[in-house]
């Protein structure tokens, strides 16, 4: 008896020390990242830093204005794609399909996830950069980044809205239904509306991918420091400008990278954080609108 | 049990490490002939190369260690003028003010630059002026240049690339690479890009010059490995090693292997013009 009694704290104990590693994981990369961004943001000034639109190494200047611009028009752009397309397709496979095109439809989408982004770089390259050329500029562009975006994005935003559209409870649709509401009108006055906060989840998740994705949008933004106006235009991402110099940086360049990283950093935290808050809400009341 | 043998596997792991570190320690007592530590720093172009190098010389020399680091041409000089490494790496000529100091330069190979465009382009030549202007964002349109009328896409890599900075020496003079030029991260996708392209412009290493791309004619030299070898094709650097004063035991012994067949058969596989 003695001996079971000991397997069981002690495994209880390896699951609480495995919790808490990530945790520290996650805090270890905090505090390091930071550690390495300071002299950066002590050199030159948080706000000519964050708001600094020239970053030229060479001559010691680092503002990452344009590349956050960039980062979140890219992310916005794809998002706009995404979420009609991805709402579409989650109202589809909950509400709509016969049972076997779901089973063909949701595996598909699923793999989506699991393809490299490096492929989806080389496909964007290769077949989705010829055809933005086609309206003006280079075709290394925002436009192009915020397309392959919309694909990698895509199986977030659908997985996360079906699971919140069958999380409605069956009586709000068929009372609807009895009160004499058409389908269309249930699935747009009541189930969307009751699984809103699932739904706006997932478009922050989504958008933290988006932020957050590195090789696909290098292989297709073209990397230039200018501050993107129209979609057409090249630009540089947060992620994309870490992955580009990081390999010959040195001195007070790389701790300037480290900071790009801790602007990274923060604002996925943020995204993460406000999607963790609205999923809460949606477990705490769902109410009809 | 289960956390006995977790202990256990904890015993076995340190048991190694130590006998490892034994092992290590042994070896560092072997023979002065043939062992010790070569310290290399310098250009990081030529530091994949000396790292191809190093790893074949250590075929035969099993107790030799190779310490190659990057820094740049400029640190290459430096260390081995100040004696804090044992080979110095440059991939540019030494400046006046490097010189005089007693180092020795060993020519390792030569490594070429193509201008690249789309082979359906019919440019097919420029002068290093014209490359200067397009590059630089002066010239910005194909009619300038002798094509049809079509804005140039400049198509170059990021910097700290080593071809770029080949590119910017050689080629760029006091000029910057236009900030509106799509940078990509390997020569490999940039031929892929410039290949897609018919409009675009790029440069890249001559061990990726392909079919998919047109490599243009410099100053009427076209780009042939030929002519490259021949010293006429105009964008073309040295890659060196350098020691203070001439090398000796195990230094030389290496030096002379990159020189050798052997040494020189493994650059021109990584596409550099060789020059035994």
């Amino acid at each position: 008896m003695s001996s079971r009694y000991f397997v069981d704290r002690s495994s209880k104990a390896v699951v609480v020390l495995c919790a808490l590693a990530s945790f520290l994981v996650l805090l270890a990369i905090g505090v390091f990242t930071l550690r390495e961004a300071m002299p950066a943001f002590g050199e030159t000034g948080v706000l000519d830093f964050l708001f600094g639109t020239t970053w030229r190494p060479g001559q010691d200047a680092y503002g990452i204005l344009p590349m956050m611009v960039g980062s979140i028009y890219v992310a916005f752009l794809a998002m706009a794609m995404a979420v009609p397309l991805g709402i579409a397709c989650a109202i589809l496979l909950a509400e709509v399909a016969p049972r076997y095109v779901r089973r063909l439809l949701r595996p598909a989408v699923e793999l989506l996830v699991g393809i490299p982004s490096v492929v989806y770089g080389l496909v964007g390259m290769v077949i989705i950069v010829p055809q933005v050329r086609h309206l003006g500029g280079s075709g290394y562009s925002v436009l192009a980044a915020a397309i392959v975006l919309m694909a990698m994005c895509l199986p977030t935003i659908i997985s996360i809205s079906e699971d919140s559209i069958r999380a409605v409870p069956r009586s709000y649709k068929e009372g609807s239904l009895a009160l004499g509401a058409t389908q269309w009108q249930t699935m747009w006055r009541v189930t969307l509306p009751a699984a809103r906060s699932g739904l706006i989840a997932a478009v922050i998740l989504g958008i933290g991918r988006a932020i957050g994705e590195t090789m696909a949008v290098y292989m297709v933004i073209g990397n230039a420091i200018l501050m993107p106006v129209s979609p057409l235009d090249k630009a540089r991402t947060l992620t994309g400008n870490i992955a580009v110099e990081i390999t010959y940086a040195a001195g007070i360049h790389e701790k300037a990278l480290f900071a790009t990283g801790v602007v990274l950093f923060l604002l996925i935290l943020v995204i993460n954080s406000v999607a963790i808050l609205a999923l809460k809400r949606g477990v705490g009341g769902q109410r009809v609108g | 049990m289960c956390i006995r043998s977790g202990k256990g596997w904890t015993l076995a792991l340190t048991a190694a490490l130590l006998a490892a570190t034994l092992l290590l320690a042994a070896c560092g007592g072997a023979s002065p002939e043939n062992s010790g530590t070569i310290t290399v720093a310098g250009s990081t172009t030529v530091q994949p190369l000396a790292e191809k190098l190093a790893n074949a010389f250590r075929n035969t020399h099993h107790d030799v260690h190779i310490s190659i680091q990057g820094g740049g041409s400029s640190t290459g000089v430096k260390s081995v003028a100040n004696g804090t490494v044992d080979i110095g790496a440059a991939s540019r000529e030494l400046e006046e003010s490097e010189q005089g100091q007693g180092l020795v330069t060993h020519l390792l190979c030569r490594d070429a630059i193509a201008v690249v465009t789309h082979p359906d382009s019919v440019v097919t030549g420029l002068s290093a002026r014209q490359v200067r202007g397009i590059f630089a964002g002066d010239i910005t349109n194909w009619s300038q240049v002798g094509g049809a009328s079509a804005a140039i896409h400049v198509i170059a890599r990021e910097e700290g690339s080593g071809t770029r900075a080949a590119f910017e020496e050689l080629v760029m003079e006091d000029s910057l690479i236009t900030a509106d030029a799509i940078l990509l991260p390997s020569n490999g996708a940039l031929r892929t890009a410039v290949s897609g392209d018919p409009d675009s412009i790029g440069f890249l290493s001559f061990a990726y010059v392909n079919e998919t791309i047109q490599a243009l004619a410099i100053d009427g030299v076209t780009a042939t490995r030929e002519n490259a070898v021949a010293g006429t094709y105009p964008i073309l650097r040295p890659l060196y090693f350098l020691t203070l004063g001439e090398p000796s035991g195990i230094v030389k012994d290496f030096i002379d292997f990159a020189k050798s067949v052997e040494g020189q058969a493994i650059m021109k596989a990584e596409g550099y013009i060789g020059v035994g």
